[in-house]
């Protein structure tokens, strides 16, 4: 058994005849915080997506908290009940109200008994600060409330990992920062976090490393300090000359 | 000429001239109508007769466009100018229905009420020009219950007030039983309808005489067959619709197969196919009531229509919902049965009401396996040699009838979609 609790090994994902992936070799270590950037189009999205399988790669292993992604639905779901997600569009259920949008998947897929389950999830949306929302309904809170309570709601599975997919792309800007003040005192918390986004401050705070994906490919992955200091590849100087 | 261009357009500074002018010849136009239509006078008969047949469009033109003031200042003109008046096409229109209105309320309330009959208990009773309502009402017991003995009709009437008891238990539960809801609509209450309606209707058991389902009708009949058919065809639609949709190929082209199959046959060739058709593939010694075959092939023939309409709700939904749950952790089942269907089902209430409507005026049809509920007991009265001559009373009011039942179920599913609306 190895330490990591994400392997990557040669990965390959095509969707027709468009290669997104190619040969990915990715691995990480339990409370590790990574960052992934790139240009639009580079894969990033559907990289961590294949992580809960939410897209299937076609070559290569992945291996979860050592459960190797395979057909077998039992393992799929036991994957995704342990991997958190977060997505740019929030994706809340809005015909339930935020309290039971985060007990949900603990009372149904975990078996939690529903009083338990609402104490938890009270408790979570406390530390996202809103659990004076709980009982209104996702197109009542405001984008960056509806983000907050989309972290609450895959908190409240127990996740090992969180997967965020540009958690604060859709959000106006005064909405960016208590978002990601969320994250902050989760990566403080010591989750494992992979984070898709542009957000270069949030990474300089909180990553260990820092990926470049261009094309399907890793590009360059280095500790943060490193990454930013000096990038060894040409595409990652541009794409960092871009968005500084 | 000039004072005959101001005259064509009415101002605000001789409003009241305009305004009385302009309904007189508006109010002369009506009167002229109205007693044409009602007392049969024409005040206009000494002018020439396309003349005098026109004359009230022409004065009601007249007069609508005198009164077309603009910012009158008085709130009721200004309502009825911006609404039925703007212009002179406008104004035409209006007389026209206003016109027709009138005509047709003289001819339609001596029909039904002035002229009509209901006394009296034979043809001979009905007298008068108008409706014969005397022959709905010697017949209405067959119209409503069939040829189903006169004795014994207090036992769909207890199956009834029973089921329509039972299906407002929805809106007393404590909060406990509240989430044993949805199992007991969809469950426990079909079950126990068709309970009653085995053992108390058709009867044979506990002493009651057994009734064959040839024998009922009328109007009981096409409750008992929509009912039945709108229970059974929603489930399956809903797997159908799920299984045209499904990653497996078996399954989705067993659904796309079903659905075409039943979408491609007219209503009418299915329900004969159940009774001619259907018997010859069943063993020799196996029977199943000719009712129930009915119910069985209409159920299926709708499912395929819900089905498509749910499809159409499923396929709504963004992507993400479906990322959502899976990254939850929820399977199959339970994303759609907690996160994909809620919403779907949501979206597709007028859909469904649409389709169970038509469901509900296809009932008649079942008259081609021997069976008349209302539609069909209306075509075998009118054909009784002491009854010959009323078919245009019965369906009128069998339309009546079918239309406070279509009504009823539209604002239904109305209260539903205001009920279940949540903002996106
Ligand atoms: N379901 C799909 N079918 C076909 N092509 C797809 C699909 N999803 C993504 N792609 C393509 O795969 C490529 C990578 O997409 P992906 O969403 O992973 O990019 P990304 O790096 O997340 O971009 P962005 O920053 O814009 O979100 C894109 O070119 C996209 O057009
Ligand atoms: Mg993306």
């Amino acid at each position: 058994m190895s330490e990591q609790i994400i392997e990557m090994n040669e990965v390959n994902k095509w969707f027709d005849d468009f290669h997104v992936l190619k040969d990915i070799n990715l691995t990480v270590a339990p409370k590790q915080k990574i960052v992934v950037c790139g240009p639009s189009g580079s894969g990033k999205s559907t990289l961590i997506r294949c992580i809960n399988r939410l897209e299937v790669h076609q070559k290569g292993k992945i291996v979860v908290d050592g459960i190797e992604l395979s057909e077998d639905t039992k393992n799929i779901e036991q994957i995704r009940a342990e991997v958190g997600m977060v997505f740019q569009q929030f994706n809340l259920f809005p015909h339930l109200s935020i309290l039971d949008n985060c007990t949900l998947a603990p009372i149904w897929v975990k078996k939690t008994p529903k009083k338990k389950a609402e104490e938890l999830a009270l408790r979570e949306l406390e530390k996202v600060q809103i659990q004076d929302q709980a009982k209104k309904f996702p197109g009542q809170l405001s984008g960056g409330q509806q983000q907050r309570a989309a972290i609450a709601r895959a908190l409240c599975m127990r996740p090992k990992i969180m997967l965020f997919d540009e958690p604060t792309s859709a959000l106006d800007p005064e909405m960016i920062k208590e978002v990601l003040d969320a994250m902050v005192n989760l990566a403080k918390a010591g989750m494992t976090m992979i984070v898709v986004t542009h957000e270069m401050g949030f990474a300089k705070e909180v990553a260990d490393e820092v990926i470049f994906m261009d094309e399907g490919m890793i590009v360059e992955r280095a500790n943060t300090k490193e990454f930013f200091a000096n990038p060894k590849s040409d595409r990652t100087k541009v794409f960092l000359s871009q968005i500084l | 000429m000039m004072n005959k261009l101001n005259f064509l357009k009415p101002d605000r500074k001789n409003l009241n001239t305009y305004l009385y002018s302009g309904s007189f010849l508006f109010f002369i136009a009506i009167f002229d109508v109205f007693l044409s239509s009602f007392f049969k006078i024409n005040i206009t008969s000494f002018l020439p007769n396309l003349v005098s047949f026109l004359l009230p469009l022409i004065l009601g033109i007249l007069g609508l466009h005198l009164i077309r003031i603009e910012f009158s200042g008085i709130k009721n003109l200004d309502l009825l100018n911006k609404n039925i008046n703007t212009n002179n096409f406008n104004a035409t229109l209006t007389l026209i229905i206003i016109f027709a209105i009138i005509k047709s309320i003289a001819p339609v309330t001596s029909w039904f009420f002035i002229d009509a009959n209901i006394a009296g208990d034979t043809k001979e009773a009905c007298t008068g020009s108008g409706a014969c309502w005397t022959y709905i009402k010697i017949w209405l017991r067959r119209f409503i219950y069939g040829m189903y003995p006169n004795e014994l009709q207090w036992r769909i009437n207890i199956s009834f007030i029973l089921l329509i008891a039972l299906a407002f238990v929805g809106y007393f539960p404590s909060e406990k039983l509240r989430k044993f809801l949805t199992l007991y609509y969809v469950a426990i209450y079909p079950i126990i309808a068709f309970i009653l309606i085995y053992y108390l209707i058709s009867g044979g058991t506990f002493g009651l005489v057994w009734v064959e389902t040839g024998a009922w009708g009328g109007l009981s009949l096409t409750f008992i067959v929509s009912f039945f058919c709108l229970i059974f065809c929603f489930p399956v639609g809903m797997f159908l619709a799920l299984g045209r949709r499904s990653q497996l190929p078996t399954v989705r082209y067993i659904s796309v197969g079903f659905i075409e199959f039943w979408r491609g046959v007219p209503l009418i060739t299915v329900l004969f196919m159940s009774s001619v058709m259907f018997p010859m593939f069943l063993p020799e010694d196996f029977f199943m009531d000719k009712l129930v075959r009915v119910i069985i092939a209409i159920s299926l023939f709708e499912a395929a229509y819900v089905a498509e309409v749910i499809r159409g709700g499923l396929q709504a939904l963004p992507r993400g919902q479906y990322d959502a749950a899976k990254s939850l952790g929820m399977g199959y089942w339970k994303m759609h049965i907690f996160v994909i269907l809620p919403q779907a089902l949501k979206l597709v209430i007028p859909g469904i009401a649409n389709t169970f409507l038509a469901l509900v005026k296809d009932t008649p049809l079942i008259f081609v396996v021997g069976l008349l509920e209302l539609v069909g007991m209306l075509n075998l009265a009118k054909t009784n040699p002491e009854w010959l001559g009323f078919a245009m009373e019965g369906y009128v009011f069998a339309a009546i009838i079918f239309w406070i039942i279509c009504y009823a179920m539209s604002k239904y599913s109305y209260n539903l979609e205001l009920k279940y609306k949540t903002d996106r």
